[in-house]
């Protein structure tokens, strides 16, 4: 038997400062609404309530993905699919874009907006663990102008991102990766979300079988994705002795993480699948030749 | 929350090629509009959190799932549900012939969902490979009839539309 959604009023502002305004001045009984992929699921099941919700598909240009100063910047309402299709994205961000090919199915890519995961941030996000390791950038409106901020200072906890009353999430903005620079990521899952993420960024020598710097993120897994300073340190170096250190970076990426026992598995079995899954980008992100990318959420999945 | 009333909200769509102009509550989903105002109730609702793909239905070509997407998404769109994907009345889509031919489904409650997942799918990659036809798929559930016959229903329905086009 359906469940039946509770009544509200749509608000449809046209420019970002009538959005900001409207939340601004409705606070707790209004929210931001774009894809709704999460935001009706919620309401629908988790019972969610707002007298209102603020329509901001009906503002002009938040959707656009293009490159501006050495950046991917990605309006915050582009949905899942327009970014798993932009040949911009494909061609200078192509984890990304294997990622997003990758998210829930097809009906939540063709409606779920990039800004809407990251604001709503459910902690199992594909794309946040991924924009973590790629510093990434977001650019936020609200009633006092404009400001940005990283990734990690904006994902807060569960279900709680660093908006304050009345600010929206304008765009994403990600670094161009320079020549050497290799990302993978990949997921396990048996459920609907992923049971844990892990994204791994090399600055990699190839001549010299050296690297320069590493990134590594592990998300879903814990309450926000997590960085593992420690990690990214074992992970730099000489190629050869980098690997003899997997198993020992794993460790302290995994202490780290502050990993939680859930429905969908023990703090340990994540553990395990850190030690795994770290093997498994590490290998993808050093093998020779830049990976192909598949059309369509080919072979990223657990 | 203070006392306040709910007005309903004119949407103008147009449902497999058809014009509307309805009145609705802007809470209402897509598939209470086409199930309980349009009587078209060959879309499903089974899981009711975007899970199944039952209740999927084409919204400009793309898919959404209609028991989570609000009406109101619709307004000025073209909607295609599995009552529109027939040429005529007495002749059906290839890709709903292949399900038949192909014995690919028992008791039939995911087999609209299936088919319109089917059409975005091959509307977008004609030349789908195997591994990207059940990667595609992994978002519409099945619990009787089994994935095989309908794969090889979708791998029927994608060699007979290409041979056509």
């Amino acid at each position: 038997m359906p469940t039946f959604l509770p009544r509200f009023t749509i608000e449809q502002p046209s420019t970002l400062a009538e959005a900001s305004q409207m939340l601004a001045s409705y606070g707790e009984d209004a929210r931001a609404y774009a894809g709704g992929t999460e935001l009706l699921l919620a309401m629908k099941h988790a019972g969610l309530r707002y007298e209102r919700l603020v329509d901001i598909k009906t503002i002009r240009g938040l959707e656009s993905v293009e490159e501006r100063d050495s950046s991917v910047r990605i309006g915050a309402l582009a949905t899942h699919l327009s970014i798993e299709r932009s040949p911009l994205v494909r061609n200078r961000l192509p984890a990304l874009a294997e990622l997003e090919a990758n998210v829930a199915n097809p009906r939540v890519r063709a409606t779920g907006t990039l800004g809407g995961n990251l604001c709503f941030a459910e902690p199992h996000s594909d794309p946040a663990t991924l924009l973590l390791c790629l510093e990434a950038r977001l650019e936020i409106a609200g009633p006092d102008g404009e400001r940005e901020l990283g990734i990690e200072e904006f994902l807060v906890g569960p279900y709680e991102v660093a908006l304050g009353v009345g600010e929206l999430l304008k765009a994403i903005t990600v670094p161009l990766p320079g020549p050497g620079q290799r990302a993978v990521y990949r997921k396990f899952q048996v459920h609907e979300r992923p049971m844990l993420g892990l994204a791994l960024v090399l600055d990699l020598d190839e001549p010299d079988r050296h690297i320069r710097s590493a990134r590594v993120a592990v998300g879903s897994a814990s309450p926000t994705p997590r960085r593992g300073a420690a990690a990214e340190k074992l992970l730099g170096g000489a190629l050869a002795q980098v690997e003899r250190r997997l198993d020992e970076a794993a460790e302290s990426l995994a202490d780290d993480a502050e990993l939680l026992d859930d429905i969908e598995a023990s703090a340990e079995y994540k553990r395990h699948l850190i030690h795994v899954m770290l093997r498994q980008t590490f290998e993808l992100a050093t093998a020779d030749g830049a990976p192909s990318l598949p059309h369509l959420g080919e072979g990223a999945g657990g | 929350m203070t006392e306040r009333t709910f007005a309903p909200i004119a949407l103008r769509t147009r449902v497999n090629g058809r014009h509307y102009e309805l009145e609705i509550e802007p809470q209402e989903t897509l598939a209470e509009v086409l199930r309980e105002r349009l009587r078209l109730t060959g879309t499903k609702v089974s899981c009711d959190v975007q899970v199944c793909g039952a209740c999927t239905v084409l919204v400009d070509g793309l898919p959404v799932s209609a028991c989570t997407y609000l009406a109101y998404e619709a307004r000025e769109r073209d909607v295609l549900t599995i009552e529109g994907l027939a040429p005529s009345a007495d002749l059906l889509h290839p890709i709903q012939r292949a399900f038949i031919e192909e014995y690919a489904f028992q008791c039939g409650f995911c087999t609209p969902g299936m088919i319109m997942a089917v059409k975005s799918l091959l509307d977008y990659r004609p030349d789908a490979t195997e591994a990207e036809i059940v990667a595609y798929m992994e978002g519409n559930l099945c619990r009787c009839t089994g994935y095989r016959p309908i794969l090889s229903a979708i791998r029927r329905a994608r060699d007979e539309l290409r041979v056509k086009s």
